[in-house]
């Protein structure tokens, strides 16, 4: 047989590698494992989502026919699929609040309007969560509320999670405030926060802690009713 | 903020629920949108063609014309929609803008016609989305590059008074200004010519004496020293030339055809300072392959050279890209050579950078044979690297070409433009255009000023036959045109006047005042034809028709009883005749008195023609004044200029 030393040996392999390459030029030669590639090819990039009628949900929500119609152009246009990942949603909301980064609190927001969990925002949901907080009671706004810091959905908001909360809140600032950001700014206000609305002083907010200790702030009343012209 | 994101802001506000447990202090108030306008659509009719939107689409962009209150001014309240007088093919990326978020750039679309659809809209280019960027850019270079070859043609407009520097300085630049600067041109391209070819034939072996060959240089010394001596002074001379004549020396001296040019004639300096030492003889033997560059001088003279040169710089990348990637290959090709062929005996390859020379060799398949690999091995790599040679080599080089003749053919389109032919037909096709309207101007006139004193003869016929029916805009044109004549003095009057008039006023012996160069090409400029004054400035006369003028007013009362002129007919007889005549005079009675008593003085500035009569004695009163003159002017037909001057 040829006597072939290492570096022969490569040459060899490389141009029996070659070989192979012109052989599958002329299809004659299909490769191991080749099948996969087709059906990647195949894709399909777009999942179109249709709401529900427009009669539908003007009887489960409270806006009227024109104002649906105006969010729903809205959303449209930006989803033009129909429904709302979290990429998407992410950078919606990143566009209000140039400075910071908002982030974080987008995703908190997507978990909360995500009700069926699928990963995606449709438009029901999205009339839902708005029909809540624009048009619902001020309980249902707090409960609401409640539900976007209650990370785990497990009844009750722990300080990590506040913490998680507060600081997302704080990113959005960005690093130009006045006076300016501390580091611990977040761990204060989470004090503060549970200093108000933790009646039993066992670490966590629960739900009724968490509304009652809300009526009782008249800030926090205020505030609510902001709500109501938003739409 | 972008589009689409402007309808989730209720949504945002919404969003912010979140914070307000959490708060401390209370939040401020929210606006009220007292303005409760349900969305509606808005018609926007761009040249028949109806767009229709929602009002908050355009609401989008505020500093927009559509986004703004601008778009008020087009509003239109019988149909209700608002007009824009516009390209429709254009509005449609531009309104695709407020509904996407993007602005996207049509290809068919002309690049300028584009632009300025985009600044009438209030939309600035840069947010072409990146999609279209790259084709709108492109377009507007090339776009540039059109616009800088025009004002290159217009540089060869000799501008008046340009300085001794200047002259020199444009004669170097564009050769074809002037014969003296073509006669330099060629000399200079001869005698470079000459240099080079001096330098090769040096070189040349004639003669042999003592079974040595000899030169041509080593045995003509003194010729080809006194013929690279005649060269360098040229260069010399035409070195410092265009050093004195730059306008900036020292971005002269930077630019790389300045440095060629030092560099060409340098070596000969060095070449006198230096004696025959022999150990610096090898440096002057150095220093004589610099004469070489003379040829770059060429490239003043060849404009394939220059395009060449801009072509290299302009694909540096793709340049560097291809040498960076053939040094690749090179430092791996050669690697894998040189150790296939160390087993073989008495082989060429004896270490890498040796093999760097077959590999390059190889590469760029002009294969000397000098070097060969002997190995099986060694001869699979090496057709391997011959083979991938071929394919780094050929990859950068269309876009080398391809840039190439982009810029090729922008020079052709320059050139063929310069053309003689192309060029004057098109400026005198616009001359004409432009002169139509100056000529309809001053035929108005005449047709006025004949109106007029046909008025006053009562002649309905002749009246009617040249009253001409004139649009409104024209007349009011003419009025524009009339009023510039009385506020400065001066009068339109055609081409062949203006020179007349130039030569004729030589001849003037009362001439006060010198011609001033008009600004418009021999349109304007009675200024041989009317005499001046010399206190009482012209604008006297030039009372605008039927308007009082309060300038002219103040100035009417006469300064001296010398000669003043106030106005003159000025006729030019032949195929145009040119009335310019203040009409104020016939209106203006009250100020005849005052005239007349000048009258006696003036003199009339016929310069060689006919002097009609009685242009010296005016009527009873002002008004009638006029038929004697008009009887004259309309009987005069000499082709001399006539001027009346109309007291």
């Amino acid at each position: 047989m040829l006597n072939l030393d290492g570096l022969e040996m490569i040459a060899v392999l490389v141009v029996m590698g070659l070989f192979i390459k012109v052989l599958e030029q002329f299809g004659l030669f299909e490769p191991v494992g080749g099948e996969d590639s087709i059906e990647d090819d195949f894709e399909l990039s777009t999942v179109c989502h249709r709401p529900e009628g427009l009669d539908k949900l003007q009887e489960q929500s409270k806006f009227t026919k024109k104002e649906l119609q105006v969010l729903y152009r809205g959303f449209k246009n930006e989803c033009p699929s129909g429904v709302v990942n979290e990429e998407t949603f992410k950078l919606i909301y990143s566009q209000f609040f140039p400075q910071g980064d908002s982030s974080t609190y987008a995703h908190f927001l997507f978990e909360a309007f995500d009700t069926n969990k699928n990963g995606s925002v449709s438009f029901e949901d999205f009339v839902a969560g708005l029909n809540i907080i624009l048009r619902g009671s001020i309980n249902d706004r707090l409960n609401w509320a409640f539900n976007l810091y209650d990370l785990n959905k497990d009844g009750c908001i722990t300080k990590e999670e506040m913490l998680d909360i507060m600081k997302s809140i704080y990113d959005m600032m960005g690093n130009y405030t006045y006076p300016c950001m501390q580091d611990d700014a977040p761990r204060e206000h989470v004090e503060n926060f549970f200093q108000k609305m933790d009646r039993n002083k066992d670490g966590v907010v629960t739900i009724d802690e968490f509304i009652e200790s809300c009526q009782k702030d008249e800030n926090i009343m205020q505030s609510m009713q902001l709500f109501e012209n938003v739409i | 903020m972008a589009a689409g994101v402007a309808a989730w802001l209720p949504f945002a506000r919404a969003a912010a629920i979140g914070w307000m447990p959490v708060a401390n202090c209370p939040m401020p108030v929210a606006p009220r949108d007292h303005s409760k306008r349900q969305d509606e659509l808005i018609i926007l009719n761009v040249s028949g063609r109806r767009f229709q939107t929602w009002r908050t689409t355009l609401d989008r962009y505020p500093d927009t014309l559509l986004g703004s209150s601008e778009k008020e001014f087009f509003y239109n309240e019988e149909a209700k929609e608002y007009f824009f007088d516009r390209d429709p093919e254009a509005f449609r990326s531009v309104l695709n803008f407020y509904r996407t978020g993007k602005l996207h750039y049509p290809r068919a679309e002309c690049i300028q016609a584009y632009d300025e659809e985009l600044s009438f809209f209030g939309i600035i280019p840069e947010i072409i989305g990146d999609c279209c960027y790259e084709e709108y850019k492109d377009r507007k270079r090339e776009n540039a590059e059109r616009l800088q070859d025009d004002q290159e043609d217009k540089k060869d407009f000799k501008p008046p008074n340009m300085t001794f520097r200047e002259t020199i300085w444009r004669a170097f630049e564009n050769p074809h200004t002037s014969t003296m600067a073509l006669v330099f041109y060629y000399v200079t391209g001869f005698f470079i010519a000459i240099s080079v070819l001096t330098n090769v034939v040096e070189t040349v072996p004639c003669g042999s004496t003592s079974q040595k060959d000899i030169s041509c240089g080593q045995r003509y010394t003194v010729a080809f020293f006194c013929m690279d001596t005649a060269c360098v002074m040229i260069f010399t001379v035409e070195y410092l030339l265009r050093l004195f004549a730059a306008p900036s020396r020292y971005l002269f001296m930077r630019s790389v055809m300045s440095i060629i040019d030092v560099v060409a004639i340098f070596p000969y300096y060095i070449g006198l300072v230096m004696t025959d030492n022999e150990d610096v003889s090898g440096a002057f033997v150095t220093l004589r392959v610099f004469r070489v560059f003379r040829i770059f001088k060429f490239s003043r003279h060849s404009q394939g050279l220059r395009i060449l040169g801009y072509t290299l710089k302009s694909c540096a990348s793709e340049l560097g890209f291809l040498l960076f990637s053939l040094t690749m290959a090179i430092i791996i090709f050669a690697t894998v050579m040189f150790y296939a062929e160390k087993g073989s005996s008495s082989t060429k390859f004896t270490s890498i950078p040796a093999s760097f020379w077959y590999t390059i060799v190889t590469m760029t398949t002009l294969g000397y044979g000098d070097m060969v690999p002997k190995t099986i091995a060694g001869k699979i790599f090496g057709s391997i690297c011959s083979l991938s040679g071929v394919l780094v080599i050929a990859l950068p080089v269309p876009v080398i070409v391809s840039n190439f003749s982009r810029i090729y053919h922008q020079n052709q389109r320059a050139d063929k433009r310069r053309a003689q032919k192309v060029q004057k037909a098109r400026l005198a096709r616009i001359r004409i255009a432009k002169k139509g309207s100056s000529n309809a101007y001053l035929q108005t006139k005449r047709n006025g000023l004949l109106n007029e004193l046909l008025d006053l003869t009562a002649s309905e016929e002749e009246q009617q036959h040249l009253n001409k029916t004139k649009s409104l805009l024209e007349s009011q044109h003419h009025h524009l045109l009339h009023c510039l004549e009385k506020t400065t003095g001066h009068d339109f009057v055609d081409e062949q006047l203006f020179e007349q008039n130039c030569l004729e006023g030589a001849l003037q012996p009362y001439r006060s005042r010198t011609p001033s160069t008009s600004s418009l090409e021999g349109m304007t400029g009675t200024c041989c034809s009317r005499r001046t004054k010399r206190s009482v400035p012209l604008p006297i006369a030039n009372a605008p028709a039927s308007h009082a003028h309060p300038l002219a007013l103040t100035h009417t009362l006469p300064k001296s009883p010398g000669l003043q002129e106030l106005s003159a007919i000025n006729i030019q007889c032949a195929e145009k005749q040119i009335h310019s005549s203040s009409r104020s005079n016939l209106n203006m009675q009250t100020n005849e008195v005052d005239r007349r008593n000048c009258k006696q003085q003036k003199v009339t500035t016929a310069i060689i023609s006919i002097q009609t009569a009685n242009t010296g004695s005016p009527a009873e009163d002002g008004g009638h004044g006029l038929p004697n003159r008009g009887a004259s002017v309309v009987t005069t037909t000499s082709s001399n200029i006539i001027k009346v001057s109309a007291l």
